[in-house]
């Protein structure tokens, strides 16, 4: 007891010299016991210094016949070595005799200080596996520390080799029907955590776990489960056999492993057995605490941007749930489903409104009433009817508390100003609202009155309030606080487009709606409404601001796709990359440049595009950057017209040009006289793939029915000698840019043949499908026959051509 | 990234209304006393309803898994890390079980076993030390924890800590006029 004492107190080291000799003497004492504990405290309390004196009793224990003491001194050992570490390493001999000793935990601990010993040196750590994978082990939880270390060791040689096969594969293998479940656990999830893993090397794996599924004791039903739910994220399809224990999970007494089944479930079903799992769910999600709640609803959100055909009855089950009890986080969880499901299935937009509608009508939070309004307020006005949202939303603004109203005055007026045959009768709803109660809401009725009544009128320097209003900022949030600070502190007039676009293609950040934006005083220039984010923002979506903001681009037409940026310059004083934007007639090149060197602040910046290759383009408009100070980026612009509906290829060589002044670093001065200089930037490729944008199909099968072949070609082609199949397939990817569906593009390893098929879209919204199959043969000559089926036929031959010249 | 031993986090005695018996914590991811009472109260919030008394239950809470058993009016959990195996803690939970039940002759209820601390005490240490498993049998942790309280002169439990450093220093004593 007394050792226990020493133990909580570790005290200083005046008294330590009390203690300790009375410890020293009790380990040469003859009961075992004593000994072991006054090693153990000895370890916890003493320093390096006195560790030298006691090592020769230590080292001594370490191979003590007695087991208590053995183990003693080897967990003494491993805490050691995170403080005295070379003192420790020098027993490594002993350590390694214990390794072979009889006793079942003395194994262990002497595994695991050796193996904390040699961690580092990868060899040592590789032979230790190899002799013990060999010989025998005794103790459970020894053979638990040898798998672990062993998938260590595969991790570690993998990553330099490309075999097939595994070295220690078989013994984990065999830990597999070893007596004590604590072996199989682990070794079945070494091996599903092992990186590539095939599915045939899967398999023993899963069927071990399925066994524990159905096992009594709640641990290895827990254990399983959730073993089987990582490698449902990775290899949904190997875990398909269990769904029959799984579903039977779902009734389990223990929630985690209850939850933990179904978000499996979720993950690896397929459209025939969805139904099926909603009517289990719906009866399972009043059980639930709200947490587990959350997870089932994300899973629920990503089967059905997996599905999407099914969204009907996915959408009923969210709206259902959201009409019952539930906290705020749950709540917020299935709004955010529901919207990101409208956002990404346009056939889901109308129904879903429509639950949305039903739920502001009873919600507590206003927080997501004022989401959702805004949300109705921007996608009402597009669909096919959107009077039947103006009652539920003018409801909102007779009966709800003074965020919402305001919200809701806001979503009415978009409605207004974006449908013009709604306009008179918005009118007469928002001249209500002036006799509100609240300021905000009298406020924004009032502006939104006079932009709707007269702002068609006001042309001012082409400014239109009404546009203003309702359309979108289009300067990035932060910049436009920054300037409104400046301008309270300051005299001058505050003019919108002096605000920096500083344009990075920011994702804008998401904001309450209901946050008040007090209109600056004394200015006409009121501030237009935040946007609501959306979660998965796509970067051409701020490209398409961007570049629609620059006027000369603006005839252009709609942007088809932005590549993503090419890096023109290595490591060096000016970085510059760049982007490409398809448009059906033009190709516009972004470069977004920044200048590293504090000294220097560069001046009229453009690029100078020589075309090296590539007839069909000439320049059209440059655009130049006026000023790129230090470690602030930029963008400059060259746009080149091209045949419509034509894939052109080009090589352009690229050059930079700018005037370069002097900044002094400590005051930050400029200079006034610069000098003129060039830097040569990389060459830039225009490909066939930046013509074609990825576009995931997902029944391949229908949609290739669904294209006439009338329009489809097929031919084969001889890709070389090759490593492998899997090179070939991605290289093929690569050229193409197009999406790869239903997992087609991983290759098993070793295989023979394969198919892939590609989905996509070509300039001017032409789909495209291409089903490519591949054969190697053991000379590792790749040969690919291609057929495609697109809906023109100019696409189909352009397809056949990229391959042929590539 | 797993660590290459098996690790316990902490093992934890509650009653049935959620306060401690005897605890002990093996890592610092509880630093302050109230970091560790909120830990505690919210594991016991949770595992309250659930019925752990024949078979160890198991679940996962706050990003650790702990492994539990109910007897009579008092709480066993055992903590690890999420990535550990569950077994491991499971065998450890169920010696530690064993364990009081041989020391305590089958009598586990709240008033034996907190006439008994020091028994309960000696026997968490004998089990993990510093976070690593010691021991796993049931017969050897009672053993050793039996031979350990019949050895010592007095009762040290009803000591106060300066007497047994002064108990410590007589021992010394007596050893150096052997």
């Amino acid at each position: 007891m007394v050792y226990l004492m020493i133990k909580e107190l570790s005290p200083s080291s005046d008294e330590v010299i009390i203690v300790t000799s009375s410890l020293m003497k009790d380990m040469n004492s003859k009961t075992d016991l004593y000994r072991a504990n006054a090693i153990r405290v000895l370890c916890r309390i003493t320093d390096g210094a006195l560790l030298g004196q006691i090592e020769r009793y230590i080292k001594q224990a370490l191979v003590d016949k007695n087991v208590v003491v053995a183990s003693a001194a080897l967990v003494s050992g491993i805490h050691l070595l995170q403080s005295n570490p070379e003192i420790v390493k020098r027993w490594s001999n002993e350590v390694q005799e214990a390794v072979q000793s009889r006793s079942a935990l003395v194994q262990f601990h002497a595994l695991a200080l050796l193996h904390q010993i040699r961690q580092n040196d990868r060899l040592a750590v590789s032979k230790l596996v190899t002799s013990l994978t060999r010989g025998s082990i005794r103790s459970p939880l020894a053979q638990c520390l040898l798998v672990r270390y062993t998938s260590q060791v595969i991790r570690e040689t993998a990553s330099g080799s490309q075999t097939g096969e595994r070295p220690f594969y078989d013994f984990l293998e065999g830990c597999l029907r070893h007596k004590n479940d604590m072996v199989i656990l682990e070794a079945a999830r070494a091996i599903t955590e092992l990186n590539s893993v095939t599915s045939r090397e899967l398999t023993p794996a899963i069927t071990v776990l399925q066994l524990f599924l159905s096992s009594s004791k709640p641990v290895l039903r827990f254990a399983a489960v959730r073993t089987l739910n990582k490698v449902a994220m990775t290899h949904p399809l190997a875990v398909t056999n269990c769904n029959i224990d799984m579903e039977s999970l779902i009734s389990d007494q223990n929630r985690s492993i209850a939850t933990l089944a179904i978000t499996t479930l979720l993950k690896t079903g397929n459209e025939s057995s969805v139904d099926r799992l909603m009517k289990q769910i719906t009866n399972f999600m009043s059980d639930i605490a709200d947490e587990f709640k959350i997870v089932v609803v994300e899973a629920i959100r990503s089967l059905c941007l997996k599905f999407p055909q099914k969204y009907r009855t996915l959408m009923n089950f969210l709206s259902n749930i959201l009409r019952e009890e539930g906290g705020f986080e749950y709540k917020k969880a299935i709004v955010d489903s529901i919207l990101i499901l409208i956002r990404d299935i346009p056939d889901a937009k109308d129904s879903g409104l429509s639950h949305l509608c039903e739920f502001i009508e009873d919600c507590e939070f206003s927080y997501l009433s004022t989401q959702i309004l805004h949300f109705l307020g921007n996608e009402g006005p597009k669909t096919p009817d959107p009077s039947k949202y103006i009652r539920y939303i003018h409801n909102r603004v007779i009966l709800e508390n003074a965020t919402v109203r305001a919200s809701a005055v806001s979503a009415l007026a978009k409605f207004g100003a974006l449908v013009e045959s709604l306009k008179p009768r918005i009118l007469v709803l928002l001249r209500r609202c002036l006799y509100d109660n609240d300021d905000e809401v009298r406020d924004r009725a009032t502006l939104y009155l006079s932009a709707l009544e007269h702002g068609s009128q006001l042309e001012d320097k082409d400014f239109r309030a009404d546009k203003f209003v309702f359309g979108s900022l289009d300067v990035p949030l932060a910049n436009l606080e920054a300037s409104l600070q400046a301008y309270v502190a300051s005299e001058v007039r505050f003019d919108i487009h002096s605000v920096p676009k500083d344009a990075k293609a920011q994702p804008y950040a998401e904001k309450k709606a209901a946050g008040p934006k007090k209109p600056a005083k004394d200015t006409a220039m009121p501030v237009a409404a935040n946007e609501l984010s959306s979660s998965g923002v796509k970067s051409t979506d701020a490209y398409e601001k961007l570049l629609s903001s620059i006027p000369e681009f603006s005839t252009f037409g709609k942007l088809f796709k932005s590549s993503s940026p090419v890096e023109l310059t290595e490591e060096t004083e000016y970085e510059v990359n760049v982007v490409k934007h398809i448009y059906p007639g033009h190709v516009v090149l972004q470069f977004n440049c920044t200048n590293t060197i504090p000294e220097q602040l560069l001046e009229n910046v453009h690029i100078l595009v020589e075309i090296v290759e590539g007839d069909e383009f000439s320049e059209v408009v440059s655009k130049s950057l006026s000023s790129l100070p230090f470690n602030s980026p930029g963008q400059a612009f060259v746009a080149f017209e091209k045949p419509e509906g034509v894939y052109s290829l080009g090589k352009f060589a690229n050059t930079m040009r700018f005037i370069v002044k002097e900044v002094d670093k400590d005051t930050g001065e400029v200079e006034d006289e610069g000098v003129e200089d060039e830097y040569q930037l990389e060459e830039l490729e225009v490909l066939p793939s930046d013509y074609f944008l990825k576009k995931a199909v997902p029944n391949f099968k229908n949609a290739w029915e669904n294209l006439s072949p009338e329009f489809e070609r097929v031919d084969e082609y001889g890709l070389g000698v090759r490593e492998n199949l899997n090179e070939a397939v991605q290289a093929v990817i690569e050229i193409f840019g197009l999406q790869p569906c239903e997992g087609t593009e991983v290759v098993p390893a070793n295989a023979r043949s394969h198919t892939c098929l590609l989905a996509g879209k070509f300039v001017g919204d032409i789909s495209v499908l291409v089903r490519l199959s591949f054969g190697i043969d053991p000379q590792k000559q790749v040969a690919m026959k291609l057929s495609v089926r697109s809906e023109d036929q100019y696409v189909s031959d352009a397809i056949h051509e990229i391959i042929s010249g590539a | 990234m797993e660590h290459s031993c098996p690790l316990i986090k902490n093992v934890l005695l509650l009653d049935s209304e959620g306060k401690r018996v005897a605890v002990k914590y093996f890592c610092d991811e509880w630093p302050s006393l109230a970091s560790k009472l909120a830990f505690e109260k919210s594991i016991f919030a949770k595992t309250q309803r659930t019925n752990a008394r024949t078979e160890a239950e198991i679940g996962m809470f706050d990003g650790y898994i702990v492994v539990y058993k109910f007897i009579a009016d008092l709480h066993f959990y055992v903590t690890g890390g999420d990535d550990e195996n569950e077994l491991i803690l499971a065998t450890v939970l169920q010696g530690f079980f064993d364990a009081v039940s041989l020391l305590l002759r089958n009598n586990v209820d709240k008033r034996t076993v907190l006439e008994n601390l020091d028994l309960i005490f000696l026997c968490i240490d004998e089990i993990v030390d510093g976070g690593i498993i010691l021991e796993t049998e049931a017969n050897v942790i009672a053993a050793k924890v039996a031979m350990r309280g019949a050895d010592a002169d007095v009762p040290l439990s009803e000591q106060t800590i300066s007497q047994a450093l002064a108990t410590a220093r007589e021992h010394l004593a007596r050893s150096l006029l052997k």
